[in-house]
């Protein structure tokens, strides 16, 4: 027998939403439901939360085919518009990293760096549509004799293009201050001396792995919005770490799981794939991910009522720690103190500032909501799951 | 308080004159120099904002155009790319005067253009190059 009083299977909800029953909440959304309903009610009444997250997101970048030349080549060195792009695959398959820079970026020459244009703008520019030029080198073989090729090119003229992000989605991330006496430049925004401004990224109640906090529903093979498109969750993403410290509600304290996604950049849209640059640390690509969470039960349910009152992370010194690896933290504070926009931290009230959007992530999850209530998306099930670690929230209610 | 935002077009006969000095020094009017260009014909351009009592920035202005210093008002005009513009928030760290700002009802981030004062910062936050700003002329000062 189940564990479970309310106990559903994919197939079961999906023919819901195939004749249109489905009930279908956002994460926001589900935290008033469970505090009305309690986890079985919520569990018996919600059939999927949708999540939403849009923020910078290092670790993205893309595959593509960029077609034969005649004579053939098998390109070793290639630049899309002057971006350097990983060759060592194969004849004219590339890799795109979303922090690539211009190879004649002055970087931090002049300090801090402007970092205009890079791997995360090729990409927004190709799914809008946009032209780019194409450069190879190569060596010549029997079967490849050609040495270079030039050529403009736009996403419609790739063979093949697959954006393929090894680190997406980070379930939870630090809030950056600066302790040290000079302002810096970090990937987390820029940081005022004496801990005058504290920043922060994460869409809090709306994120994907915070509401699946142990990795239930979310799996190899999710099916999930990617980019304005359809996209996949493939694997857990690089630096997965579900020993991550963790709340009564399971939820993570610290930067915890990770996925890897991927999907059809030929689908995408501009709107939902930026480039970035980051002043003094470097280019990179916001990206917008959505994932439909089934209440299969109502630990599920639980899991995503969770609020931003119910979620903490760490205040992270960025002046000095993080550069040199030192493990510390200056305190615990909520998503909701985040929001609120001041958090109090060593006895002084410090300003904050987020890096996630929460209007784009609320938008993600209304329109993945959409989707699925208009019967145009469907759920599936995991073929594997990720390594999580072992709670249920009986054990840790005792 | 009044802060304002100026061209100051220097002909070549005042370029060896100490004009932004005695404009501190007697009229007690504070500036801050967003841009400055030497001409080929050694005419000098400034664009300045100049922050004082009122009354003092007018004698101030006067005393420019006793020097025969070509004089504009001038607006910064911070802008907005709304489409471009992706709600993330991290130039409302940045933004000294809450101009950029969060509605916490909901997490919007909201521009005013009533309350910048066209310090610029945020143009160079921004992930996503949304913020523009422009020097627009408003007007040729008579005094
Ligand atoms: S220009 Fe300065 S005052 Fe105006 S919005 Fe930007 S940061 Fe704020
Ligand atoms: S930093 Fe740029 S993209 Fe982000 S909210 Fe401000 S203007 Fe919009």
């Amino acid at each position: 027998m189940s564990e479970f009083t309310v106990n559903k299977t994919y197939a079961e909800i999906n023919a819901r939403i195939k004749s249109g029953e489905a009930v279908v909440v956002t994460a926001e959304e589900m935290v008033d439901v469970v505090k009305k309903e309690g986890p079985v009610g919520a569990a018996k009444k919600i059939d999927v939360v949708t999540t939403g997250t849009f923020s910078i997101m290092c670790s993205s970048g893309a595959f593509f085919n960029f077609g034969q030349t005649t004579p053939t080549i098998k390109a070793a060195k290639v630049w899309v518009n002057k971006v350097p792009a990983y060759a060592g695959l194969a004849a004219i398959d590339i890799y795109l990293g979303a922090t690539e820079p211009t190879e004649d970026d002055p970087l931090n020459k002049v300090y801090p760096g402007e970092f205009g244009y890079g791997g995360g703008h090729v990409i927004e520019d190709l799914v809008a549509g946009k032209k780019v030029f194409l450069e190879a080198k190569a060596y010549p073989t029997d079967c490849y004799a050609n040495t270079k090729c030039k050529k403009e090119l736009t996403l419609a003229d790739m063979k093949h293009a697959l954006l393929c992000n090894p680190r997406n989605g980070y379930q939870n991330y630090n809030c950056a201050v600066n302790l040290s006496e000079k302002t810096v430049y970090t990937y987390m925004g820029m940081l005022k001396p004496n801990c005058r401004n504290a920043n922060y990224c994460s869409a809090g109640e709306l994120s994907p792995l915070l509401n699946d906090p142990l990795y239930r529903t979310i799996g190899m093979g999710t099916r999930i919005f990617l980019g304005g498109g359809i996209g996949y969750v493939t694997w857990q993403g690089t630096q997965h770490n579900p020993q991550a410290l963790r709340g009564k509600n399971g939820v993570p304290k610290r930067p915890a799981g990770t996925m890897m996604v991927q999907g059809d950049l030929k689908q995408m849209s501009a709107k939902w794939l930026k480039g970035v640059s980051i002043r003094g640390y470097g280019t990179s690509m916001a990206v917008g991910i959505g994932v439909p969470i089934p209440i299969l039960n109502e630990e599920m349910a639980q899991f995503t009522g969770v609020s931003d009152e119910e979620i903490f992370t760490q205040v992270v010194d960025y002046g000095h720690d993080y550069t040199n690896g030192i493990q510390r933290n200056y305190g615990e504070v909520s998503y909701a103190q985040l929001k609120s926009g001041e958090i109090e931290v060593a006895g002084k009230k410090v300003a904050t500032a987020p890096l996630s959007s929460v209007v784009k992530a609320r938008e993600i999850a209304e329109l993945l909501k959409k989707s699925i209530m208009e019967k145009q998306f469907f759920l599936s099930e995991p073929v594997d799951q990720f390594p999580t670690v072992d709670f249920s929230f009986d054990n840790s209610n005792k | 308080m009044y802060t304002r935002i100026y061209k100051l077009m220097f002909p070549k006969e005042a370029s060896d004159q100490p004009i932004i000095y005695r404009l501190v020094k007697q009229y007690d009017v504070q500036v801050n120099i967003l841009r400055g260009e030497i001409t080929p014909q050694h005419e000098g351009n400034l664009i300045l904002e100049f922050k004082g009592e009122a009354d003092k920035v007018r004698a101030g202005l006067a005393f420019l155009k006793e020097q025969k210093i070509g004089v504009e008002l001038f607006a910064t005009k911070v802008s907005r790319d709304e489409e471009q513009c992706f709600q993330c928030g991290a130039c409302t760290g940045a933004c000294p005067v809450g101009a950029l700002h969060i509605r916490r009802t909901d997490m919007a981030v909201l521009f005013d253009p009533e309350k910048c004062t066209g310090c610029g910062h945020c143009v160079r936050i921004c992930p996503v190059k949304a913020m523009n700003v422009s020097f627009d002329q408003l007007a040729r000062v008579a005094s």
